[in-house]
């Protein structure tokens, strides 16, 4: 069974379509970035997906209908949203005390020990934490939850370097493991691209590019061109170009009939690495860049490429 | 505010206990204390009454064996007055303290988790919108009437026994202040009471709390303005006043229902038989308001679903 399957996933809000029929499956034991700029429909996506908005087409999180089901649905689902959402009353022995007694799959010393790791006093409330505090705390609960899934939006907005390293760093060591299932959004896209296994682009209510971190390793690569070779670059139509410090790096897609919603007589030729390997530096791609290939240029892809 | 899970043993949580293994009064137990941790007005502000009635209290001891030495030589009949009222006015005091409590707190239950966005982690919770909505009505309900109950008790307690004392060390005998003061049966003319007029205000908690999980901003506006119109406009329209009557009665009806003032011209109650539970309990207002606090709570259940955060 998939954790999360959508066929047809709309969702309006009057005349701004926010979610535009995504179709989406993610499968047990992956760790998902959902990548989009601002107001892409990223966060009514997962508000759907948690059972906080309504909407119409089909959607099944752990064949869960999460509209009619979420107090069900949430005994195997956790959840940190984009702001910090712990009422700041609340005293952090009393988060614990409430998670443990509404949460049957909570397990207290758990969430004990990783908050022993921070300098977080049970006694302190949530006002009189910082920033960076309150996201280990919500952390510390969350990860204390044996969950099948998690939902992050945004987790380490506002956090310092050091907090989000840390963030994730917990996350991948102390919690992930293989069976459960993380959805992550975020705009600090180049701090997750080694936690990923799959990536998931999402402009103006669509889905534009979805593919496995393997799949993206080995299709998306990046050229720093040596200067005489720059016109035979061009040639090959990379999906972009930027100039750092005077050099052209190009960004190619080895498969580029693979982009959705290319037209046939755009659609340039495959190139492979060994062509690529020929005019300068080869690397893999960051997903920001991609990202801006993909989502910054207005009709996506299939212009990037007709350049 | 005992509920059964209140003894579960809290060694249950560290061992892991299965996940059906949770009862399903847990999380409204949970629940109920959670609305008790972030709205501590709820028992500092009955408290803070109480207290300060005792401490005055307090103070007119000074007067009191003179005054007992004075009425001794009358009749016992105003003595009798006399000598409860400070005891009733303890009673009234916590009773308003109790309900203006139950009202702001009503109205701000479901707007201060959207205020503050909190929903959004009440909402991560394996928690049902009934259960949480459920919970916050448990506190004007239940909590609120047996908290004014039972530090009304206390007061009258403390006030007897500091008068006693006070008389005794005057050389007066407190004997007639216990005689005549029935301490039982004004506790349990109280209790009666609080419960009766909780119940027959139920409609008013849970329209409170449908428009604090409806209104955007200025909740007390919204609750009371509407009321307000509909009045006007029924008495410029047709000039009657029915809706404002009816308004009066589900404010203040619960009184000729549940009790029998026998021609009293002050709502005095000296004796258990004008305690009318089967008159009150048999009256269509009090069906008719549970069956409207019903329908505006089970809005608010379906209402939450919906809602975010601000």
């Amino acid at each position: 069974m998939a954790c999360i399957e959508a066929r047809g996933l709309r969702k309006a809000f009057g005349k701004t379509i926010a979610v535009d029929g995504v179709d989406l499956r993610v499968e047990e034991g992956r760790i998902l970035g959902l990548i989009g700029p601002n107001g892409a429909g990223k966060t009514t996506a997962l508000n759907a997906i948690l059972g906080l908005t309504p909407y119409k087409g089909e959607l099944k999180v752990l064949g869960r209908d999460p509209w009619t089901e979420r107090d069900q649905l949430m005994r195997d689902v956790c959840f940190i949203a984009d702001v910090a959402v712990l009422p700041r009353w609340v005293r952090v022995s009393q988060a614990l005390d409430y998670v443990a007694g509404v949460h049957p799959r909570f397990d207290r010393a758990k969430a004990e020990g990783f908050l022993a790791k921070t300098t977080i006093r049970r006694a302190s409330k949530v006002r009189e934490l910082s920033k960076g505090m309150v996201a280990q705390l919500h952390l510390a609960l969350v990860m204390a939850i044996d969950a099948k899934l998690l939902v992050l939006d945004e987790p380490t907005l506002g956090l310092d370097i050091l907090y989000r390293k840390q963030f994730y760093d917990s996350l991948l060591n102390d919690y992930f493991d293989r069976s459960r299932t993380i959805l992550v959004t975020t705009h600090q896209v180049e701090e997750i691209q080694h936690v990923l296994t799959d990536l998931m682009f999402i402009d103006r209510g669509r889905i534009v590019l979805n593919c496995s971190m393997e799949e993206f390793e080995s299709r998306y690569l990046e050229v720093m061109v040596n200067p005489e070779h720059v016109a035979a670059a061009r040639a090959l139509k990379p999906m972009q170009e930027r100039q750092v410090f005077g050099r052209s790096i190009l960004l190619f897609d080895l498969m580029p009939d693979l982009m959705p919603d290319l037209m046939p007589d755009l659609m340039p030729a495959r190139v492979d690495r060994q062509q690529l390997a020929a005019l300068g530096e080869v690397r893999t791609a960051s997903i920001a860049d991609l990202f801006v290939a993909v989502v910054g240029n207005p009709g996506g892809g299939s212009e990037g490429a007709a350049r | 505010m005992t509920t059964p899970t209140n003894a579960m043993p809290e060694s249950l949580d560290s061992r892991g206990i299965a996940p059906t293994a949770m009862s399903a009064t847990r999380p409204m137990y949970w629940s109920v204390r959670r609305e008790l941790w972030e709205n501590r007005s709820i028992y500092i502000a009955p408290l803070a009454a109480g207290i300060v009635y005792m401490l005055g209290f307090l103070i007119s001891l000074i007067w009191l064996p003179h005054s007992m030495r004075e009425v001794a030589a009358h009749h016992p009949a105003p003595q009798l007055v006399e000598l409860a009222m400070p005891y009733g006015h303890a009673e009234w005091l916590l009773l308003v303290t109790g309900v203006l409590i139950a009202t702001f707190y009503s109205l701000d239950a479901l707007h201060g988790e959207r205020r503050d966005r909190s929903i959004l982690f009440w909402k991560s919770l394996p928690v049902s919108d009934l259960t949480t909505v459920l919970s916050k009505v448990t506190i004007p309900l239940m909590v609120l009437p047996l908290l004014a109950f039972a530090i009304t008790v206390c007061v009258q307690l403390i006030m007897l026994l500091e008068s006693s004392v006070v008389l005794i060390f005057h050389g007066v005998s407190p004997a007639t202040t216990w005689a005549h003061f029935p301490v039982f049966q004004n506790w349990l003319v109280l209790l009666y009471g609080l419960v009766a007029i909780a119940l027959w205000h139920a409609p008013i908690y849970g329209w409170l709390l449908l428009v604090s999980g409806w209104a955007r901003r200025a909740t007390f506006l919204w609750a009371v303005l509407p009321l307000f119109a509909i009045g006007v406009l029924e008495k410029i329209a047709f000039n009657t006043s029915h809706f404002a009557s009816m308004v009066k009665y589900r404010l203040m009806g619960f009184a000729p229902k549940a009790f029998d003032f026998q021609g009293h011209t002050k709502p005095t109650i000296d004796s258990l038989s004008q305690l009318t539970p089967g008159r009150y309990l048999s009256s269509l207002g009090l069906w008719l308001g549970l069956a409207f606090a019903a329908a505006f709570l089970a809005a608010a259940v379906r209402l939450r679903r919906y809602r975010g955060p601000l």
